[in-house]
């Protein structure tokens, strides 16, 4: 590749071709603002439309500033960040965009969290020059998961990109033209009646608050005000390995201990772990597809633990509906053991139940309210509530959190083993699933439990494990851009694997829309995931047929896995939907 | 919800045409597209001239056929000034905007002809005969204000010429006021 001379500022360097000024900047430690620009490259994702004008540059020979994001290296070129003119200029910007956006930052839910303030302090703006028209649209809170607020929006398209490029959903689009232009779904119809799968990955890429999730921290507070209610909580592995991030600890360090001190404290009645259920899921999907394979079934299975993924399916996919597993999800499962099983055992009424359900996920705040899980009052879940959101409530109770003292999980519901905590991650599922069916099919023990072929942050990986005397072939994707292709592979006859494992977010869990907002930062996702690889690696038990209170479940309450009972409480259907 | 939205969002099918033999022929024309992606343009435009509007339906229409996202059909469909998403009446009546009109009293014009038509910008009478819309500058400033109806222009437009200038379409269509 042919090496390319710059100089920028007082910096000469050389990069190869097709470098940008910013790139070709940031190698010499000069620092730009950026903001529509996002460039996630681990995961092919970039943002480069050039629209917020926050990154303009000098170039030596040129009547006009131009934006260092999109403008590439030429031989010779002489580049000046520090100009007042170039200064004044990124200035400028951010004052013309916030000469119509809503001030309203106090209260505003991203406040300490938006690009928009921070660049805005970083930019030195201290006055606002231009008070220009404001937009007027209404807020779109019709769906369960996610708020979109127009007057919020900065146009820079990272949602765009996210919703179409990555996901390939297609839900958003910008609408209209000049000053009246927003992003918005086909007809600006309410985001409810789309086919958005409310995976989020708008919400954790918009700069501003534009998009933001549903918040139902108070919902929980009331909740937990109630003398009668019996107050559950579950909480998702991948909440463990990225709360921290929200008090000041490093990425990647585990806080399983601390999030169950803190539920204990907030005066949650009984405080369990997801990982239990992802362990009972194993235990049915394990058996589903053992059975599958042994009985001529449907395969490859898929499987279905990701609500925006089965809604990605039933809008986009539904010829294929019979392919999934027909598993709920561990959190679904959850709020059924919780109001019949443990009502049982605690000898409570289910209608005093509240399941709450910590996610790092904004789909599954939709899908606890699908209506196939909320026709039975006596096994849903009641709140869901995102990783942000429960580090709120801990704020708000002034909870230390980073110097609390580990805590247990309640037993009845709070046993785990390995194999679930990496349900958090990209690869994560599948490989629990084959620890279990590898001792199912052959009977005998496995003792190399880790699968490392299975593991990964490409976006489509594919592996064949050997099960006694059959080869089992796996694939593995993340983002629905990538699980459309597995699909379209099936739908056209390509596919030739028994089982495959799909979550939407990049990463899977670890990179939810609830998470903690990375801000671009790839390394976090890493070491979230290194964490709960390490997490496993730390369990004594590591298969989730293992877990004792499991085995107990069946035994006292459920029978046999794939059973008549497990079907009733722990299996589901889908729904084919409209494409629109 | 503001006003341009709204006009975006309702739609009044009365005077619409959509037929199945005009869904027949739009198909069979983006069947004959070698470049679906790049043609979404085109197709817009054969679908307004066959349907007269690009109502939700026919929005919906198209991203099926070309198997693209549907809001991305109507981002193109909101982007132009061109393509209506509403019915258009009978005659149009494109009130010029650019500068040169707008500082000659446009604006004037403009709200003289949604009085005699009891109608606002961007909406069609009752009777479906007229289309009342501003736009952007038509490169006739020589003569501004300027009125285009339908292909016809009348140019240094005066408030008292907008009865005359209807008068002469209504007339014409011997439509009894």
């Amino acid at each position: 590749m042919e090496m390319i001379n710059v100089k920028i500022n007082e910096y000469y360097t050389q990069v190869p071709e097709g470098t940008t000024v910013l790139q070709a900047a940031k190698k010499c430690g000069v620092h730009l603002p950026t903001l529509c620009h996002m460039d996630l490259k681990e995961f092919g994702i970039t943002n480069n439309v050039s629209s917020c004008r926050v990154c303009m540059v000098e170039v030596k020979g040129r009547q006009t500033l131009v934006p260092s994001c999109s403008e590439l290296v030429k031989e010779g070129m002489v580049v000046t960040t520090d100009s007042l003119r170039a200064i004044k200029a990124r200035r400028m910007s951010v004052e013309l965009l916030l000469s119509n956006h809503p001030k309203d930052c106090l209260t505003c839910a991203k406040n300490l969290e938006c690009d928009l303030q921070s660049l805005s302090q970083e930019l030195g703006v201290r006055d606002i020059k231009w008070e220009g028209i404001r937009m007027d649209y209404e807020k779109d809170q019709s769906s369960y998961s996610l708020v979109k607020d127009p007057n919020k929006c900065v146009m820079c398209r990272r949602c765009e990109t996210m919703c179409n490029e990555v996901q390939t959903c297609g839900i958003l689009s910008a609408v209209s033209r000049g000053f009246d232009s927003f992003v918005g779904p086909a007809f600006n119809l309410p985001m409810a009646d789309t086919s958005c799968t409310f995976c989020g990955q708008c919400v954790a890429v918009c700069p501003t608050a534009a998009l933001t999730e549903v918040n139902n921290t108070r919902l929980v507070w009331r909740e937990l005000s109630h003398q009668n209610k019996h107050v559950v909580v579950q909480v998702a592995p991948a909440i463990r390995v990225a709360i921290g991030e929200l008090f000041g600890m490093e990425p990647g360090e585990i806080s399983t201990g601390k999030i169950a001190a803190a539920l204990k404290r907030m005066g949650f009645d009984a405080v369990f772990d997801t990982d239990f259920a992802a362990d009972l899921t194993i235990m049915e999907e394990a058996s589903e597809l053992v059975h599958r394979i042994q009985h001529q079934g449907k395969l490859p299975m898929l499987t279905s633990c990701c609500p925006a993924w089965v809604k990605f399916f039933e809008h986009q996919f539904p010829d294929l509906l019979d392919i999934p597993s027909t598993c709920k999800s561990p959190q679904v499962m959850f709020g059924a053991i919780a109001k019949t099983y443990y009502a049982k055992e605690k000898n409570l009424n289910p209608h005093d139940i509240s399941v709450v359900s910590v996610m790092p996920c904004l789909a599954k705040k939709a899908e606890a309210k699908r209506p196939e899980f909320t026709k039975d009052e006596d096994s849903n879940v009641d709140i869901v509530i995102t990783t942000r959101e429960l580090a709120q409530m801990i704020k708000e109770a002034g909870i230390d959190f980073a110097n609390l003292e580990d805590k247990s999980f309640d037993s009845l519901m709070g046993e785990s083993t390995g194999a679930s905590v990496i349900f958090g991650t990209t690869g994560g599922v599948i490989e629990a699933a084959v620890r279990t069916a590898y001792e199912w099919i052959t009977g005998e023990t496995l003792e190399e439990v880790e699968y490392k072929t299975l593991r990964g942050l490409e976006g489509i990986r594919e592996a064949t494990i050997t099960i006694g005397n059959m080869d089992l072939k796996i694939g593995i994707a993340h983002e629905l851009g990538n699980a459309r292709k597995m699909l379209e592979d099936i739908r056209d006859g390509k596919s030739h694997y028994h089982a495959i494992e799909i979550m939407a977010c990049p990463g899977g869990c670890i990179g939810g829309g609830g998470q903690p907002y990375h801000h671009g930062n790839m390394g976090i996702i890493k070491k979230r995931q290194e964490a709960l690889y390490r997490e496993d690696q730390g369990k004594k038990k590591r298969k989730s047929h293992e877990n004792h209170e499991v085995i107990r479940l069946y035994e006292e309450f459920l029978g046999k896995p794939y059973g008549e009972k497990a079907h009733e409480l722990l299996h589901t259907h889908y729904v084919a939907r409209e494409k629109i | 919800m503001s006003q341009s939205e709204r006009q975006l969002v309702t739609g009044n099918t009365k005077t619409a045409d959509l037929s199945n033999e005009h869904y027949e022929t739009l198909e069979n024309y983006i069947g004959t597209l070698e470049d679906k992606e790049g043609s979404l343009i085109n197709v817009l435009h054969k679908a307004q001239e066959l349907f007269g509007y690009l109502p939700q339906e026919v929005q919906l229409f198209i991203a099926r056929k070309m198997d693209i996202p549907a809001a991305k059909v109507f981002g193109v469909v909101s982007f132009y000034s061109y393509f209506e998403s509403n019915p258009v009446g009978k005659h149009k009546i494109s009130v010029c905007m650019g500068t040169a009109c707008f500082v000659t009293g446009a604006e004037k014009i403009l709200e003289e002809f949604e009085k005699e038509l009891l109608i606002g910008n961007g909406e069609t009478t009752k009777d479906g005969m007229f289309t009342l819309k501003d736009v952007r500058c038509i490169g006739a400033c020589g003569l501004a204000p300027v009125v285009l109806f339908d292909d016809q222009i009348y140019g240094h437009v005066t408030v008292d010429g907008v009865r005359e200038i209807l008068e002469k379409y209504r007339k014409v269509d011997k439509y009894a006021y």
